[in-house]
């Protein structure tokens, strides 16, 4: 081949080529869910990624055996990294229209996704036959993914805040471990004897950036019996004595007491890694922070206790909830979203399997005994079985959480807008803890005039 | 005798050049097309990509920002995306932040990367060594780059690179990323180190090609170093200063990475929020696709008024 002749092949090559690669990207492989062979076919999100062998082991066991006893479905499970709990990443797919037939998101999601247009209203659908324990699940939790008294999402987890703290820190300082902080004071007292160990401990860490100082502000706020919106949603309801006294108990922790460590501006990952690393004694947080602790951040669960959020002067008047469920994508076939509930049915609302499979979970490197997830109701026959078989096959000492479980604190749900006012209120946070002459006032006027901003732009 | 003109190849005038092509004698397109296969394949290619990567998201970004999608429903609304971005508090914040960012730039990422040039190039030895030394930085991964800025330089207890050295000069310490006044200059500094690697390149290149002369000139009426940099150096590379300048506030002015990783986001107070981010911000984390694409409209003309202006630079450059 002459070289002229060769350049002008190479040359077609590689425009069909680039032809052909934006070609295969706008083709769809929606094929309606059903095969030639008339299996249905669902695309389902958040296969655990490739570096938790065992999770993913256990869902690529999970589909196997479902499919075994389902020989009509077939389910294709996706993983794009963290994708799960990365809300710009869930976003961009819900913008984009590429989310999974049954897909994931948190209980703040629900505007978002109903606005999108993406979702499928599956209030007939569920039921006890589609679901077999849809009876013992929480009503409050399907009360969170319902809108106009429709059900868009099947809830598969719930969590609630409390007081995360490290025994080993609490000793060293000769705290009582088996009796943890109960008033915000007596969090700042014990956060200023762990904080004197030195060696650069935050006796209590806080975040405030990446929204996640907003999520705590709430749970904060919470706590002194506050809210954060008006019952109705319409106005912001925190720029009051219990949203500044919030404010005020972590600026004196911060400069007054110098309990709160150095760094700040944390979010998610930054407080867990110094906690795995030995230098919080205490955060509020959910049970599930402490298996991040251990899987991620290299902690001990040994080290790792939880009591009742603290209130101001007593108990909490409330606390933080929230949780996560599975959405069905607008157009799916009743067989795909019939196929799609009882995989959920399976994998995540069946005591004894999936996620609630504590036999095979024991001698892996997962938790079991945490008081999580709160999926259902008290009382009911499936919140009965999850829990004795969560009891005998427990390797974590549940001892940890008694404090925690025993003291139950009233659960609130995340506000409206949650993730978009989260955002906004960590500049209230942020401003408290890098600022000595912040001024608490002006940080929550400034916060209330952008939520009430934002929920006039949004209704 | 002096020539004037050489015999044979004078042209008689009066007959009007054919116009191009001649009419009779243009070939068909398929015959054009044919013969210019190689380079309509490769332009086949590259128009498509800029057509599915870069034009059709602007264009729909433009359309974006008059709609609003409630429930699925799209609907027109006009300049109400506008009016309410403009009302955000966040707005005019992330401006004041960029054009600062912007400032601080061009006056250290702009004039650093032209003195170490400029020393470099009037360096006797070791001058290839140190050329790689400055240039590395730019391969580092950016978010590699500032993390190690955020964990190790700023840190903001005593045990952080830059406050050990503060320290050790017996001056007093700073917060770095979490003190509202210095995250401006911090992000820069981190910025200005990343990238300064290319501009040195694109100096040193631009000072190489100065004619010696000039030099040796000016040290015969005996000038000094600032002298010939004065007389010499700038204004031999005016265009080049010029230009770089011109881009430099184009891509500072986008500044997106820093703030996300350097400050988690948007800093103490949104001291550290940018345009860019701001748009990342209401698109990703408040449900707010439409009112990020106005914002996203704003800066396109606000950068687009100072990409005329470097392509008008280019052009007198040419």
């Amino acid at each position: 081949m002459s070289v002229p002749q060769y350049r002008r092949v190479a040359a077609m090559a590689l425009a069909a080529g680039l032809g052909l690669g934006l070609t295969a990207c706008s083709t769809k492989s929606d094929d309606g869910g059903t095969t030639a062979a008339g299996k249905v076919t669902i695309t389902v999100d958040c296969q655990p990624v490739g570096s938790q062998k065992e999770l993913l082991a256990n869902w690529n066991d999970d589909v196997a055996e479902f499919q075994r006893q389902n020989p009509d479905i077939v389910v294709k499970s996706v993983s794009v990294g963290e994708q799960c709990n990365n809300p710009p990443d869930f976003t961009a797919r819900l913008a984009g229209g590429t989310v999974t037939d049954v897909f994931y998101g948190y209980m703040t999601d629900l505007q978002q996704v109903l606005d999108s247009g993406q979702a499928m209203d599956v209030t007939e659908l569920v039921t006890k036959e589609t679901v077999p324990t849809w009876d013992s699940v929480d009503p409050a939790l399907k009360e969170a993914f319902s809108d106009g008294g429709k059900l868009y999402a099947v809830p598969v987890k719930n969590y609630s805040m409390g007081l995360v703290y490290n025994k080993v820190l609490f000793q060293q300082a000769g705290l009582d471990v088996n009796n943890p902080p109960r008033t915000w004071p007596e969090v700042r007292a014990a956060a200023k004897k762990i904080a004197a160990l030195g060696n650069g401990i935050a006796g209590y860490a806080e975040y405030s950036a990446g929204n996640t100082g907003g999520w705590h502000f709430t749970s904060l706020l919470y706590s002194q019996g506050g809210q954060i919106l008006t019952p109705d949603g319409k106005k912001a309801d925190f720029n009051n004595a219990l949203g500044k006294q919030v404010l005020q108990n972590l600026k004196d922790m911060r400069y007054g007491d110098n309990s709160m460590g150095a760094r700040q501006l944390l979010q998610w990952g930054d407080l867990l890694t110094n906690a795995g690393a030995g230098k919080v004694g205490m955060f509020v947080g959910a049970p599930d922070a402490t298996q991040a602790i251990v899987s991620q951040f290299q902690g001990r669960f040994q080290d790792w206790a939880m009591g009742p959020l603290p209130g101001q002067d007593g108990q909490a008047l409330g606390t933080l909830g929230g949780g996560e469920g599975y959405f069905f994508k607008k157009g799916l076939t009743p067989e795909q979203v019939e196929a799609g509930l009882k995989w959920i049915a399976y994998q995540k609302l069946t005591p004894g399997k999936g996620q609630f499979d504590y036999v095979r979970a024991k001698p892996q490197n997962y938790p079991v005994g945490l008081p999580q997830p709160l999926l259902f109701s008290n009382g009911s026959d499936a919140q009965k079985q999850e829990l004795a078989l969560r009891k005998a096959n427990a390797n974590v000492d549940t001892a940890n959480f008694a404090a925690f479980e025993t003291n139950p604190v009233p659960i609130k749900g995340e506000p409206r807008n949650a993730q978009a006012i989260y955002a906004v209120l960590d500049a209230a946070m942020s401003g408290v803890l890098t600022n000595p002459n912040a001024n608490i006032d002006a940080l929550l006027k400034t916060a209330e005039d952008k939520v009430n901003q934002l929920l006039a732009t949004q209704s | 005798m002096a020539i004037t003109t050489a015999p044979g190849i004078t042209r008689k005038p009066g007959r009007p050049a054919p116009p191009y092509p001649p009419g009779p004698r243009r070939a068909s397109l398929g015959r054009r097309v044919r013969d210019n296969l190689t380079g309509h394949a490769f332009l086949i290619g590259a128009v498509t990509c800029f057509a599915f990567f870069s034009w059709y998201p602007m264009v729909r970004g433009v359309v974006m920002s008059f709609q609003r999608t409630r429930r699925g429903v799209t609907t027109w609304v006009g300049w109400d995306n506008y009016e309410r971005i403009l009302a955000d508090p966040s707005f005019w914040a992330a401006w004041k932040n960029t054009l600062y960012f912007t400032f601080l730039a061009l006056v250290l990422g702009y004039a650093v990367p032209f003195f170490v040039a400029v020393l470099l190039n009037e360096l006797r030895h070791a001058k290839g060594y140190l050329r790689i030394l400055v240039y590395l930085p730019v391969m580092l991964p950016p978010a590699s780059a500032l993390f190690l800025f955020k964990f190790y330089a700023y840190d903001p207890s005593d045990a952080g690179l830059f406050n050990s050295i503060l320290t050790a000069l017996h001056l007093p310490t700073s917060q770095w990323m979490q003190s509202a006044e210095m995250t401006m200059p911090a992000m820069v500094i981190a910025s200005t180190w990343m990238n300064m690697g290319g501009a040195v390149l694109i100096y040193l290149a631009a000072l190489q090609g100065i004619p010696g002369e000039l030099y040796e000139a000016a040290e015969l009426d005996g000038a000094g170093i600032w002298r010939r940099i004065r007389h010499v150096t700038i204004p031999q590379t005016r265009l080049i200063l010029a230009l770089l300048a011109m881009l430099q506030i184009v891509a500072t002015m986008q500044f997106f990475v820093e703030p996300l990783i350097l400050a988690n986001g948007t800093g103490t107070q949104d001291s550290a929020t940018s345009v860019a981010y701001l748009i990342y911000q209401h698109g990703f984390f408040q449900n707010d696709l439409n009112g990020a694409a106005a914002l996203g409209v704003i800066m396109l003309v606000v950068l687009a008024g100072f990409s005329a202006a470097y392509v008008r630079l280019s052009a007198k450059q040419d």
